[in-house]
């Protein structure tokens, strides 16, 4: 298997061609190497895991992906092409969405508000067309509304709608953050330990809403995650990293036998 | 029970986005209008109008202007009273350099030119934050005050420093100038108020507003989900000033006529309309209007009260003015930072429940 | 032989020092209060203000409230007809602003633990808004003269010691005794401070504080009791500046602008170090009264001295957000 081909998976789903590869990516900070020369790859339609114990790059990887940090060496190549360096909100245009570790919500907005700020890459009208509030404006707000209600819907918060994020219990914080991020219909999504700090029918909630998203919409997704139970039911493909460096890659029965990674992150013992 | 939304079902989207989707809500705002329009205009006179009715206006427009860039967008500016004196004298330089150019063009360019100095200032804004901001909005105001003292260009070199507007029509009535009448004046200053606030509303409920909101809760996670945190600052330090600016050309030309800018302008104006947004809600237009109420009102009922009941001295009245914003601003700012505007918001509740307890 | 417009420049040079050491004191107040509790003292000119107010109060009798009382009683009381010495009457200003230190901590501070920054900023004009109205109505607001002692005027010694360093046109340097003896008084003030911040246990645990609140609750250290001390510190360091300055131009509401000055100061030198508030203080107070000189006064009509504080810290945190000495902010997501 090359890194551009399609494959399937055992589960019967066909897997694209890939949407973005990382070649030997490194990023400092000061003298601190937090990401050595690291190379993988996201194909479209899969659910790619990025795993590894703390302090490992996990995190740092994301942000290079959707460009808070700018890698000192190697590339980013995104659909094909190679990227340039590029600040946050472009990158958001180019269909990279994410959640964050710890939840990123606007709080003083409700629900429907911060779902509707996920819609912004699609919003065109400008401030002229919105002062008036009519015509293009207002039917684009309304076809944006639309959308999000969709999202509503397919997260179950309907009765949420209009209560500020910040009552909001943590594990609906993260469902709501979560449809932020699908409202900007991303060719990529990534999240940032999605399931930290939840109880087990939370967690359960959660990687159902994971792999639907993955099987209704179709998006490809990166995340993160320290439970290794999780990672390996939904997860198609796994990246597992350690001090900044990749010492495994592949599908979830070929990394739970890598014994470079049974070393360093599983402590299963050698027998 | 009086004040229900029972029975009131949205079929679509676009009535359930209206301004006020309560229909007791809306009838009671057109109430107000035509009050505000047809019927107040006969009843004014001039003390009323000078101590009331104008201040509250060309406030409420001000802080309007400053709770789109502190409520909304989170960037705070003490900056305000520098601001609107660019207002007013931009207004001045283009009724006295242009004599024809009709008085509202004047101050809506007027506007268009602060909006252009706040974006200026607003620049550093992608750099700092927070209280760093704030004081370096200091800057704009200690820095402007200054050039409109020293450079007699701006006052036409007039021998008094002050700047004086000459007299300008609308309609065949005086509008600016010691003849303006005031229901005149009150009908200028109320309709720029209404526009603007409409204007307000549309801009902070569609994606513009948004962005704003985006950048004052988390400005990471904003820059992360596609906004452009330069922009959006910008914009808002733009839409805000124009506000702030028309506020000062109002102030300028229709209310007080006549202006010595350290002393209409002065740092002491910029915490005024920073306590209007506070007392009155921050992120909130009703909240604006509330808070400029508020704050024009009690100086004029503090004395009454003290000075023309009790018969104290007038600098008593000041300083107990003063003790109370103060008191005021800290009480709320423990109890209720979002102001009459939330206070408001729990009347109304309340009200929908009324006579039940639930 | 150096031009009579050198020395000229080198006393200005030596009067904007003097100003500057002055802010660093101001500032001083500032930076504590930062250190220790996150806030941003709005208030730190007033409190100058009302702390020198109070001190004349007391020398010269004043009775409190006066005002109020002859208006609500129809009185006419205006002095106890005494006059306290200069010490006692520091000493009773001092425990006045003990007092206000407390009540502050009480009514103000407790409410607002964890609130953000901008909120605990903004409760500080407020309270900068009230102590200037309750400082009115307490003792007046006319203009009062502040004379503890020091002496003011000329500096004939230093005057005429220097006049050999110029030509026939120069008399030697004319520095302000008072500003001298400023000079003197803060620079110990600001090693007393800076000593009782490294090598007390009580600096430590404010030094503590001020890293992380949790962290150091955890330890059992007293937030409350911290944030009094500071406050109290903070109050001190007012007194003293409101002794300097009203001492100088009269104790008047302008005090507490000039206690403004200290905010450029502190973008300077960042919020968080007292040699940056020191060096920041020296900077701008040279700054402001050089650029006046060679600038200001012969090309832009002078009275620069209102904004250059703050348009220079502006250009500054524009290039470097995090100011002198300042450590760098790490975004992380």
């Amino acid at each position: 298997m090359t890194a551009t081909d399609s494959y399937q998976t055992p589960d019967g789903r066909t897997i694209g061609p890939n949407v973005m590869e990382m070649r030997n990516i490194s990023l400092r900070f000061g003298g601190v190497k937090a990401i050595q020369d690291i190379s993988f790859d996201i194909h479209e339609g899969e659910i790619r895991a990025i795993i590894g114990p703390n302090g490992a790059g996990k995190s740092s990887m994301l942000n290079v992906i959707n460009g808070f940090y700018h890698p000192q060496e190697g590339e980013i190549l995104y659909k094909g092409e190679v990227r340039k360096p590029m600040k946050p909100y472009e990158i958001a245009y180019q269909g990279i969405a994410r959640t964050f570790q710890n939840i990123a919500l606007f709080k003083g907005m409700s629900t429907l508000d911060n779902i509707m700020t996920g819609r912004l890459t699609h919003m065109k009208t400008g401030m002229l067309e919105q002062i008036i509030w009519s015509g293009r404006a207002e039917r684009e707000e309304v076809e944006n509304r639309a959308f999000v209600e969709h999202i509503i819907d397919f997260l179950e918060i309907q009765t949420i709608r209009k209560t500020p994020v910040g009552r909001l219990p943590y594990g609906l914080q993260k469902r709501v953050e979560l449809g932020r991020a699908l409202a900007a219909e991303p060719s990529l999504l990534l999240l940032d330990e999605p399931m930290a700090g939840m109880n087990v029918e939370e967690k359960e909630d959660m990687s159902r809403f994971i792999l639907d998203v993955n099987d209704e919409f179709g998006t490809t997704i990166a995340l993160i995650e320290h439970d290794m139970g999780v990672v390996m039911d939904i997860a198609d493909r796994v990246v597992v990293m350690d001090y900044g460096k990749k010492i495994g890659d592949g599908t979830p029965s070929e990394v739970r036998n890598n014994q470079d990674v049974i070393d360093a992150y599983l402590g299963v013992s050698h027998d | 029970m009086l004040y229900r939304e029972v029975g009131e079902f949205k079929p679509s989207y676009k009535k359930d986005q209206q301004t006020f989707p309560i229909r007791l809500d809306r009838y009671g705002y057109y109430a107000i209008l035509a009050f505000a329009f047809c019927v107040i205009p006969f009843l004014i006179n001039d003390y009323w109008a000078n101590a009331i009715l104008l201040p509250f206006l060309i406030f409420g427009i001000a802080a309007i202007g400053l709770n789109i860039l502190t409520g909304y967008c989170g960037q705070v500016s003490l900056g305000s009273g520098g601001f609107m004196a660019v207002g007013a004298y931009a207004c001045y330089k283009l009724m006295t350099g242009f004599p024809d150019l009709n008085i509202i063009f004047c101050i809506m360019l007027s506007g268009g030119i602060t909006a252009l100095v706040g974006i200026m200032f607003g620049l550093p804004s992608l750099r700092i934050k927070g209280f760093y901001l704030a004081v370096a909005t200091l800057a704009a105001q200690f820095f402007l005050i200054w050039l409109f003292n020293k450079v007699a260009w701006f006052y036409n070199y007039s021998a008094s420093g002050q700047i004086t507007a000459p007299e300008r029509t609308l309609f065949g009535e005086i509008v600016t100038g010691a003849n303006a009448t005031p229901e005149v004046a009150y009908l200028v200053c109320l309709s720029f108020l209404v526009v603007l606030a409409m204007v307000a509303r549309n801009l902070t409920r569609g994606s513009v507003g948004r962005k704003w909101m985006a950048i004052r809760d988390m400005d990471i996670a904003a820059e992360i989900i596609g906004v452009n945190p330069l922009m959006a600052k910008l914009t808002a330090f733009g839409v805000s000033s124009f506000y702030v600016g028309i506020a000062g050309a109002l102030l300028f030309s229709v209310y007080l006529g006549a202006v010595e800018v350290g002393e209409v302008f002065g740092i002491q104006k910029s915490f005024i309309i920073l306590f209007m947004i506070i007392i009155g809600g921050l992120g909130s237009i009703f909240g604006s209007l509330a808070g400029a109420a508020f704050l024009v009102a009690m100086p004029v009922v503090l004395k009454n009260v003290m000075v023309g009941q009790l018969g104290w001295a007038v600098d008593l009245a000041a300083h107990f003015e003063f003790l109370i914003v103060g008191a005021l601003i800290i009480f709320f700012l423990i109890v209720e930072p979002h102001g009459f505007a939330m206070l408001w918001r729990i009347i109304k509740e309340k009200l929908r429940l009324w006579p039940f307890p639930h | 032989m150096l031009s009579a417009d050198f020395f000229y420049g080198m006393e200005v040079f030596l009067n904007g020092l003097m100003t500057g050491v002055m802010y660093s004191l101001v500032a001083l107040g500032f930076v504590l209060i930062f250190k220790a509790s996150g806030i941003f003292n709005y208030a730190q000119g007033v409190m100058a203000l009302f702390a020198a107010l109070t001190l004349v109060g007391f020398q010269n009798g004043q009775v409190p409230f006066s005002h109020l009382i002859n208006a609500i009683f129809g009185t006419d009381i205006h002095h106890f007809g005494w006059h306290l010495p200069a010490f006692l009457a520091i000493l009773l200003a001092l425990l006045v602003m003990i007092i206000f230190a407390f009540l502050v901590e009480k009514f103000v501070l407790k409410h607002l633990v964890n609130q953000e920054p901008i909120i605990l900023f903004m409760a500080t004009i407020g309270l900068a808004y009230f102590m200037e109205g309750f400082g009115d109505l307490m003792w007046g607001s006319n203009v009062k003269k502040l004379d503890i002692g020091i002496p003011q005027g000329g500096n004939f010694w230093i005057e005429e010691n220097t006049a050999f360093l110029g030509g026939e046109d120069f008399y030697g340097f004319y520095l302000d005794t008072l500003d001298i003896y400023a000079t003197v008084i803060a620079i110990i003030l600001v090693s007393g401070l800076v000593t009782f911040s490294q090598y007390t246990k009580t600096g430590r645990a404010l030094r503590a504080v001020a890293d992380d609140h949790q962290a150091a609750l955890s330890v059992g250290i007293s937030l409350r009791t911290i944030w009094v001390i500071v406050w109290c510190i903070a109050g001190f360091v007012a007194l003293v500046a409101g002794i300097m300055w009203g001492s100088k131009s009269g104790v008047q509401f302008s005090l507490s602008l000039i206690a403004l000055k200290a905010l450029p100061v502190l973008m300077l030198g960042g919020f968080t170090s007292i040699p940056g508030a020191i060096i920041g203080g020296l900077i701008i107070g040279v700054g402001e009264k050089m650029f006046e000189f060679l600038i200001g006064a012969p090309f832009l009509g002078g009275a620069t001295e209102n904004w250059f504080a703050y348009m220079l810290a502006l250009v500054f945190l524009v290039f470097r957000p995090q100011g002198l000495f300042g450590e760098k902010i790490i975004e992380r997501v």
